[in-house]
């Protein structure tokens, strides 16, 4: 049971909030900023430029990936703050199913995140990418795949989570391994077996080479796409669908 | 009529029955009061009457819907204020009533014209536009009264509607809840552990250990304990006590120099006891029984044997405000 109003209004509270907490929107562009200039320029100084681009250019879809990771999963944690803080009993006693607030927080969270990633793209003059007015809509469209699938995944697991103590583990545990895991930062066939196995099981690896593959369109492996684009989208796609659909269920159980 | 039908009700977890058989039943325009020490069922009840959870067995219907089978009905028709504060804290006061006014399907325009007034009713229409962060505690819940009664429910659940607050506050929030009743003829369903704030229902239910043990109108439960408590100082009270038991038959205990004697129609008694006693009096004091006497006798022990659970909240209360002034 799908209710339309409860979902707009569940999407519009998020939207409020996250533009009038200032300091989120800073560290929205601080983080990639400090990760490009700082992390990138050490050591792209170590690494020589292959095929056409910089090692600064190679970690950009990356950085996408990575601002779209924290964003996505700070929303979805945003249901254990409601618990916490007592707002979310407010939905519950509400006459609106499960369903409604479960899609209202995928879709709030998704297109929250798909922000963060376009604010993200006025760095590209900086990096001397090229950036076309398709390539621009391509971007979008993965970016919206791409969040729609991390913040499944967030809503899954704060489904779970019944307190906020969780929430340090899920970062050190969870957020983080997936963001050096998964091709943002070295190329994923450069990386040893067992960590390459481990990339391979990250949704977040194909969403970031899917990035790649509308940014660094000329490049070649290592530094360029490492698999097909269509295996890219619907691996990211099927992954979706399930997260979304266990943290439906979970979200039904739960509460 | 009957809004609120309780019959058998009954949740158990795991090994504790919160909840263990209780019938009871509500008249529309009733103020009807859940009394009973912490961890008596309170909350539980009122979590099943509003759809939060499902009783192991038994009913619970509400305006004629069940609680268990047809919960949107239910909750379309009852509104809620929590013990703690459920308002979001990062949104104004109009964004948080306007939230709940799309959960529960106002039309927009009717929305515009029920947030004006139930701001006007709480006395918060200037505020209209603030953060709720900058509210006090009363003004967070007179704003929870707002938000509970903007779809026009037939029932206001209050749960623990004053606790926290200081006592200038709740005399403010119980004004408000007697207006309310008063101008909407809406039913009240609350729960307290507040004897004073209990006086004010028509009708109380006292609970403990999941059970209903009384339930009547506050002035017939209190004369459940027989009459007044008289305390007398006299010139002499050895002498004193075997001359009241001889002319009044009636049983009078010393304690710390002072004489105690229960009985009916205190006001009466005294000036015979005074006029009669060849023992002369220094001062006498008179005092009603209280709930707090009649759950003593119902039980055993008194409602503020739980204080110490009551630091527990505060200091839980105060946790969470603290946390959530470094969020």
């Amino acid at each position: 049971m799908i209710q339309v109003r409860p979902i707009y209004v569940i999407c519009l509270r998020e939207f409020i909030k996250f533009f009038r907490e200032k300091s989120r929107l800073l560290g929205t562009l601080a983080r990639p900023v400090l990760w490009l200039f700082v992390v990138g320029n050490g050591m792209g100084s170590l690494i020589k430029p292959q095929v056409g681009f910089s090692y600064l250019q190679f970690i950009f879809p990356g950085m996408i990936g990575m601002t779209i990771l924290f964003s996505s999963i700070f929303s979805s944690i945003s249901i254990v703050w409601d618990r916490e803080f007592g707002f979310m009993k407010e939905m519950l006693v509400a006459p609106i199913s499960r369903l409604s607030i479960v899609i209202g927080k995928t879709i709030s969270g998704t297109l929250i995140s798909v922000a963060q990633a376009i604010i993200i793209l006025v760095l590209i003059p900086f990096l001397g990418i090229p950036l076309t007015v398709s390539q621009f809509f391509q971007v979008v469209a993965v970016a919206v795949l791409v969040s729609f699938c991390i913040t499944s995944l967030g809503i899954l697991i704060a489904a779970r989570l019944s307190s906020f103590d969780g929430f340090n583990i899920i970062m050190n545990f969870l957020v983080m391994p997936m963001l050096f895991l998964s091709g943002a930062m070295y190329p994923v066939t450069a990386m040893p077996p067992a960590l390459r196995h481990l990339t391979l099981i990250n949704p977040l690896t194909y969403g970031i080479d899917a990035f790649k593959h509308v940014l660094l369109r000329s490049g070649t492996p290592p530094l360029g796409p490492e698999f097909p684009l269509t295996l890219d989208l619907l691996l990211v796609a099927a992954i979706s669908a399930i997260m979304l659909t266990l943290a439906a269920l979970s979200f039904r159980k739960k509460e | 009529m009957v809004i609120i039908n309780v019959h058998n009700l009954t949740r158990k977890f795991k090994t504790l029955t919160a909840v263990d058989g209780i019938s009871f039943s509500v008249e529309q325009g009733e103020v009807f009061g859940f009394l009973g020490p912490n961890g008596a069922g309170k909350t539980t009840t009122i979590s099943i009457l509003c759809t939060l959870i499902s009783p192991s067995s038994g009913k619970a219907e509400i305006a004629g819907f069940d609680c268990a089978k047809n919960p949107d009905q239910v909750r379309t028709s009852i509104g809620l204020i929590f013990q703690d504060t459920t308002l979001d804290v990062g949104l104004t006061a109009y964004e948080n009533l306007k939230f709940h006014a799309y959960l529960y399907n106002l039309d927009g325009k009717l929305a515009e014209k029920r947030i004006d007034e139930m701001l006007t009713v709480v006395d918060l229409q200037g505020r209209k536009h603030d953060l709720i962060k900058n509210f006090s505690g009363g003004m967070k819940r007179r704003l929870e009264i707002a938000r509970g009664l903007l779809h026009y429910p037939r029932v206001l659940f209050l749960d623990e509607p004053t606790l926290g607050l200081d006592p200038q506050t709740r005399n403010t929030i119980w004004d408000f809840i007697n207006m309310l009743r008063v101008e909407e003829k809406i039913t009240v369903f609350m729960t307290t552990h507040y004897m004073d704030e209990a006086e004010n229902c028509d009708r109380i239910a006292i609970i403990d250990h999941g059970k209903i043990i009384a339930l009547d109108t506050p002035a017939k439960l209190k004369q459940m304990v027989h009459g007044d408590i008289i305390r007398i100082v006299t010139e002499d009270n050895r002498k004193a006590v075997p001359e009241i038991q001889s002319l009044f038959n009636v049983s009078a205990r010393e304690e710390n120099g002072t004489l105690v004697l229960e009985t009916e129609r205190g006001d009466e008694f005294i000036p015979r006891l005074i006029h009669s006693l060849p023992t002369s009096t220094r001062s006498v004091s008179i005092q009603k029984p209280t709930l707090n006497d009649v759950f003593l006798k119902l039980t055993g022990r008194t409602i503020r044997d739980d204080m110490l659970q009551d630091n527990k909240e505060v200091t839980r209360e105060f946790v969470r405000s603290h946390r959530r002034a470094q969020r």
